[in-house]
């Protein structure tokens, strides 16, 4: 019992977040900035800022991340940071030679006020930047929304790099959201299979699932290159995969550039894939290649296969809105129900399309944006579930409840191969199924009584 | 759209200035957002009629981050559209940071959009350039026209060279500019002389003379601008002057703020001759 003090009676809270399911902005900054290629992340602010959001990505993707930061003082929140951030700028270019410096703030150099267009611009006039060279920079203060919006933040940096150039470049911008490097690989091979030319940024396959080679690389080779990001300007158009990780940077391209974008939900599960091939296959053309209706049609197969052990089965969820809106309409659209789902990222547009993604179920669902995991403890305790979903920090909840608990978002701190293996797609959406199905079926089969236990399930 | 900041020393007349050239450019029919940039929130005070109307971060407090537009802004006097950043109760939190938010949360929510039909939104902003916060209204795509009240008092000049100094930092990356010395008369000796010779140093020019009159206090009692308050009397013309100034003025520059002697001797030559 290590939540032992979760008590089941719901009171009403409003200044204060117990178990929280979100983190720091710059975390989901620093993400997003690992993927252009030959980009140092570097944290405006304090060194324990930075040393805490290193460790959690390494903690999630085992691999080494590397990231630099002002160092702040006592002396620094007195006067600014300005001088910091350009002696920082200077010895990065000289020691490491990034490509790109991508900049994010904290609470405390945001709190102070610094501006980092205006201290690019001083580092730039006094010839701290050396020619074709890039600083990049977002507001990323965690005391406003969480570690989604630090990513779209960034990302939003990102898209402000466009450049609209005299003729189109026959692309289509991806942006691919909050997702593992294994599902950006998986995004790129159906947008190929689909025969769509794509530019997509940020990109962090090969980046944070390098092989080991034993020849230690500071920029892998690998994420997009600036030219690209620069080039996206030119693109036909812009899909966007989730609205909370993506959207901001599309609409830029949009009033920008002239990009016209589509703002689509991440492709997780059935419908949501079948949105996003139909949105490529539009772009393209042409009709959905054989290679991809076969992949569907496996995932068909497996949910028709499996019904009777998915059909009525509680869950409840915890994550990011993107992920878990699409994650709760592939639950319904497979007859399971997600009763229970909370996010610690704010907005109001959540918990609506929540309520209309579970109306079909015709039975109250739980749901709350800028929630907690101690609400979600509270409504499992309230009305159990058969199933959790959620990142590493379930486990408590999962071990008190005694549930089966599939891991899935971010972070996954003791569980392996969320790098690896694709959750968006058909196939990952098989991925999905397997481990829901793993985890539900090793439950009944040490709960099943002797008499029941079956061989064949 | 024009986008105006007004700083000064504190108790210069900043938010009486303002909201009275407001009223006079809504008299000729510009479409006018003011900003209150002080936690104390009474820069819209005039406009509204005495309205206390909730601030943005008092709207933030209570509500949660989804906040709409019309929760934080206010129609006022003219068709003017008002709106307190606010901040915390005196000696505690970050007021600085309080302008960060509230600016932030009115680009995101739309305010300034070219559907809004803006001609001008002003900030007023609480004393001098002193912390990141406070120099927010000038960074780079915010505030582009500064506008400094001030009078023929020392230490008022010295905030005025002061404001300069934080001004040239921005001015020097971004499209900030400064417009003009406003002098708010306190019928100091040679004021006028003295306010021109100091824009003059600045680099800028004092684009109006505001002398001092009683009406502007009757008219803050009544909690209506001077213009609202009796469209005939002089100080209401005075405003009205101000107002055309700002509105058809074309010198915008990067000011070279003044060494302290410097600033010292233009007191011994002007204020304190016969001292």
């Amino acid at each position: 019992m290590l939540l032992r003090h979760t008590p089941q009676e719901i009171s009403e809270r409003s200044a204060l977040t117990i178990n929280p399911a979100k983190t720091c902005q710059p975390i989901g900054a620093m993400y997003a900035a690992l993927g252009i290629r030959g980009c140092l992340p570097h944290s405006h602010g304090s060194q324990g800022c930075c040393a805490y959001h290193r460790s959690t990505l390494t903690r999630h993707y085992k691999e080494p991340i590397s990231a630099a930061t002002s160092s702040f003082t006592e002396g620094a929140s007195v006067f600014g940071g300005q001088a910091n951030l350009l002696q920082a700028i200077d010895n990065i270019f000289t020691v490491y030679d990034p490509e790109v410096i991508a900049v994010h703030t904290t609470c405390l150099s945001e709190t102070i006020g610094d501006d980092l267009p205006q201290i690019f611009d001083k580092a730039h006039k006094e010839k701290k930047v050396p020619p074709g060279k890039t600083l990049i920079g977002a507001p990323t203060p965690s005391y406003v929304g969480s570690h989604v919006t630090g990513f779209s933040n960034m990302v939003k940096a990102m898209a402000a790099m466009a450049e609209k150039g005299e003729r189109k470049n026959g692309k289509i911008n991806i942006i691919p959201g909050w997702v593992e490097p294994c599902d950006m690989e998986e995004i790129k091979r159906l947008a190929a299979l689909l025969g769509v030319s794509v530019n997509m940024f940020p990109d962090t396959s090969g980046v944070l699932n390098a092989p080991m080679t034993g020849e230690y690389r500071m920029f892998p080779e690998a994420g997009a290159t600036i030219a690209d990001i620069r080039d996206s300007g030119n693109a036909l158009g812009t899909l966007a995969l989730g609205e909370w990780c993506s959207a901001e940077a599309a609409r830029l391209l949009d009033s920008k550039c002239k990009v016209p974008c589509s703002i689509l939900d991440l492709p997780f599960g059935l419908s949501a894939t079948d949105r996003f091939i139909d949105a490529l296959r539009t772009i393209a053309g042409t009709v959905v290649p054989e290679e991809v209706m076969v992949e569907r049609g496996r995932l068909v197969d497996m949910i028709a296969d499996m019904h009777q052990y998915l059909y009525g089965r509680k869950v409840a969820l915890v994550g990011d809105p993107d992920q878990l809106l699409a994650m709760t309409e592939f639950l319904v659209s497979i007859d399971m129900q997600p009763i229970h789902i909370v996010t610690g990222t704010p907005g109001k547009r959540f918990e609506e399309r929540i309520a209309e993604i579970t109306a079909p179920m015709g039975r109250p669902v739980n749901v709350r944006a800028k929630g907690d995991m101690f609400l979600l403890h509270q409504w499992i305790k309230n009305e159990g579930v058969d199933l959790l979903i959620g990142n590493t920090y379930c486990k408590y909840i999962a071990r008190d409840e005694d549930l089966p608990l599939v891991r899935w978002g971010f972070p996954i701190l003791d569980r392996q191969g969320h790098q690896h293996f694709p959750t968006v797609g058909y196939r990952g959406g098989l991925r999905l199924l397997e481990q829901m199905l793993g985890a539900l079926l090793d439950r009944k089969d040490r709960d099943d009584p002797e008499s029941q236990f079956e061989l064949v399930l | 759209m024009r986008k105006v900041a007004i700083y000064g020393k504190g108790g210069i007349g900043k938010s009486t200035t303002t909201q009275n050239t407001v009223a006079g450019l809504a008299e000729m029919g510009r479409k006018v957002m003011v900003v209150g940039c002080d936690p104390k929130a009474d820069s819209t005070r005039l406009l509204l009629g005495g309205l206390a109307q909730k601030s943005v971060l008092d709207t933030l407090r209570e509500e949660g981050e989804d906040v709409d537009l019309d929760d934080i802004r206010k129609s006022g006097f003219g068709g003017t559209w008002n709106v307190e950043s606010g901040g915390p109760e005196p000696g505690v939190g970050c007021a600085g940071r309080g302008i960060i938010t509230s600016i932030n949360m009115l680009e995101s929510l739309g305010a300034y959009e070219e559907r809004e039909g803006l001609d001008y939104a002003f900030y007023d902003v609480l004393g001098d350039v002193v912390c990141g916060g406070f120099a927010m209204p000038i960074r780079d795509g915010k505030a582009e026209e500064i506008y400094i009240v001030c009078s023929g008092e020392m230490m008022a000049m010295y905030a005025a060279n002061n404001i300069c100094k934080g001004i040239m930092k921005y001015a020097q990356s971004g499209s900030v500019r400064l417009g003009g010395l406003i002098c708010n008369s306190r019928n100091v000796d040679n004021e006028r002389e003295m306010i021109q010779e100091l824009a003059k140093k600045l680099g800028t020019q004092m684009i109006y003379f505001v002398p001092r009159n009683n009406d502007v206090q009757r008219a803050e009692i009544n909690r209506k601008t001077v213009i609202e308050w009796n469209p005939a009397c002089p100080q209401a013309d005075e405003y009205r002057g101000l107002a055309k100034a700002i509105d058809s003025n074309k010198m915008f520059v990067i000011p070279t703020p003044l060494a302290i002697e410097e600033l010292e001797q233009l007191l011994l030559d002007y204020g304190l001759m016969e001292a």
